[in-house]
């Protein structure tokens, strides 16, 4: 039996041809395709049989995924649900116990080679009791579940780079999907969570071309995550204008001013947050008054603390940042070549006076 | 009036190059740590005028980079004149390869730094502890440079935009990069206060006139100091030339 096309499965759950249409001219502009774009995307909706998706969730919080059923427009969250086969997602499926392991093992055989793994999660490595699935460590079930994917979608920071897993002194020697997969495409997905506009624009994408979007050399889809928090920020004229906010309760906030004083990591994080917005295209952290922490990007939460711009510096055992210790280092020389200059003064008192023959010279020696 | 030295000689040792690479390169540096301090920890200024009226931030970054750029065009031209140069401003001074630089280095360090002989070590150019440090602050100057680009760089259309977006990338993403580009600023800092207290150290004992030479370019040597100096060139220069050659009172063996 041939498989239904994703608008086949649509239309049979109710949607309209126009809902559709407006679904593709949506995702055609978060992916910022131009017009001919979205005859695209309908084109291949219309014909393409629906992406099987195995799910795996490891060492996570699930905020990608709720992130992902929360897609800012209703209609997107609706349908982006319809849009794959989840075959798998053991937070999301019915089933449960064998009946779930069995459709997973069954979906995995039947497409194998096509089927698109998603992982959210970083993966355990110290011990594998950490993180089991149905009595399997969650490396093995990584592992097993991505040989025979077409592709690998990494959600969010765990997946991607570890986040507070991997934060210092990762007790479980977690690590990221690409750094325990190779041979595979993998595409990160980064943030926490992503925006769930970007997490529905991978896929469409991937349904649409067949391939994954052009990536990055940290492996992030490049129409998403090309521009900093900072670069898109409706602040960033504060910022040049060196107005900063100096701490939360200050008239400065009140103004609106810059948060890059508080520590925000916008300047840091590659994000869509400043174009794309959160919930609904309402806002995001920085428009709240709210530091952006930098979520996007590798060992964020080793970036600590969160509202000072440099970070603490590990293994010293003291609160110490690159400045406290360089200014320590700065006070530590002066004193020490005031001392080196009392000494001079002291041993070299007859270079000093020019009574150059009490002094043992070269010339001296052999002249 | 009391005049204890004679048999003291002139020689030009700092070449024009050498000397605006010098004071440029210092000019750059003060520049370059004062204003990337700022924008690492801006201070509070608060304004009664909308940020439209004003830019000082945005200044401030435009004087580090437009520094950056000139600290770095600056370094590449020392790169050529240290294959272009006379001998004391040749690359070979600065990297420790052979013996008697290390037994140099080790020789200035017992003489200069922990004061254990009141001998003083002679050299014409830098001693080879200095020019070694310097070969320090040359790699990470290059650092800084890198880092700097990188982070400059990764929203631009710059023709390095591509070489440097990869390496930030491969070194993670800005934290990593960031954190190095602050952290090395205070080794200028320390560097700066060491240079200028030893420049005082050596004009203060030997009387060289070291602190001047890097206006002027001369120096003052003993004439012994000198004396083996020109030996040495000029048996350097009977291994390449023939002995008549170098005996010629117009080789200058600087």
């Amino acid at each position: 039996m041939k498989e239904k096309s994703v608008y086949e499965h649509l239309r049979g759950k109710g949607y309209s041809r126009r809902d559709f249409l407006k679904f593709c001219g949506m995702m055609a502009a978060v992916m910022g395709l131009q017009q001919s774009g979205v005859a695209q995307i309908a084109e291949a909706l219309e014909t393409k049989p629906r992406v099987h998706v195995i799910w795996q969730h490891f060492q996570e919080c699930t905020c990608c995924s709720e992130s992902f059923v929360r897609a800012s427009h209703p209609l997107v969250g609706k349908i982006l649900l319809e849009l794959i086969s989840l075959d798998y997602d053991d937070l999301l499926m019915a089933a449960s116990g064998f009946a779930a392991e069995a459709t997973k093992e069954g979906s995995m055989e039947e497409n194998y080679g096509k089927y698109i793994l998603c992982v959210e999660g970083a993966v355990p490595t110290g011990s594998y009791g950490y993180c089991t699935l149905g009595g399997v460590s969650a490396l093995d079930e990584l592992k097993r579940s991505a040989e025979g994917a077409a592709a690998i979608i990494a959600w969010g920071n765990c997946a991607c780079s570890g986040c507070i897993q991997a934060a210092h002194p990762n007790p479980t020697g977690a690590k990221p999907v690409h750094k325990l997969i190779t041979g595979k495409p993998i595409v990160n997905v980064q943030g926490c969570p992503p925006i769930a506009d970007v997490m529905a624009a991978v896929i469409v994408y991937y349904t649409t071309f067949g391939r994954l979007p052009e990536l990055d050399n940290m492996g992030r889809p490049k129409m998403f995550y090309r521009n900093r928090i900072h670069d898109t920020c409706y602040r960033r004229a504060f910022y040049d204008a060196g107005l900063f906010v100096q701490s939360f309760d200050d008239e400065n906030a009140k103004k609106g001013y810059c948060l890059y004083y508080m520590g925000c990591k916008g300047p840091n994080t590659f994000n869509s947050c400043g174009s794309m917005r959160w919930n609904d295209c309402i806002s995001y952290p920085i428009q709240s008054g709210h530091p952006c922490i930098g979520c996007a990007e590798p060992g964020y939460f080793d970036q600590e603390p969160f509202y000072s711009h440099l970070p603490s510096v590990h293994g010293i055992g003291i609160e110490a940042t690159a400045d406290k210790i360089g200014a320590a280092a700065t006070v530590a020389t002066l004193a020490g070549v005031s001392i080196h200059a009392v000494v001079t003064n002291i041993q070299k008192r007859k270079l000093i006076r020019n009574e150059e023959n009490n002094v043992k010279t070269d010339e001296s020696d052999g002249n | 009036m009391r005049s204890v030295r004679k048999n003291l000689r002139e020689v030009y040792v700092w070449q024009l190059p050498v000397r605006f690479f010098h004071w440029i390169n210092a000019a750059c540096i003060i520049v370059l740590c004062i204003t990337g301090y700022i924008i690492g920890d801006p201070p509070a200024v608060q304004h009664a005028t909308p940020a439209s009226e004003n830019y000082w931030f945005g200044w401030v970054r435009l004087a580090h980079l437009a520094t950056g750029m000139i600290f770095v065009v600056n370094i590449l031209m020392r790169v050529y004149w240290a294959f272009a140069g006379n001998r004391f401003a040749r690359w070979f001074n600065f990297i420790p390869l052979t013996r008697e630089q290390w037994k140099s280095i080790f020789a200035t360090l017992k003489v200069d730094i922990f004061l254990l002989t009141d001998k003083p070590v002679y050299d014409i150019g830098h001693n080879s502890l200095a020019a070694t440090t310097y070969f320090g602050l040359f790699v990470l100057s290059v650092i800084q440079a890198l880092t700097g680009f990188m982070m400059m760089f990764v929203t631009t259309n710059n023709v390095g935009a591509p070489a440097t977006t990869w390496m930030l990338f491969s070194m993670n993403g800005f934290f990593v990069v960031r954190y190095i580009h602050h952290f090395l600023m205070w080794a200028f800092v320390l560097f700066m206060i060491i240079h200028v207290y030893l420049v005082f150290y050596h004009d203060y004992i030997e009387r060289n006139g070291i602190a001047s030479s890097m206006i002027g370019g001369w120096k003052f040597i003993p004439e012994w100091v000198y004396r083996d100096y020109e030996i040495e060139i000029r048996k350097e220069c009977e291994r390449h030339h023939s002995s008549e050659q170098c005996k010629h009172d117009e080789y200058d063996p600087l």
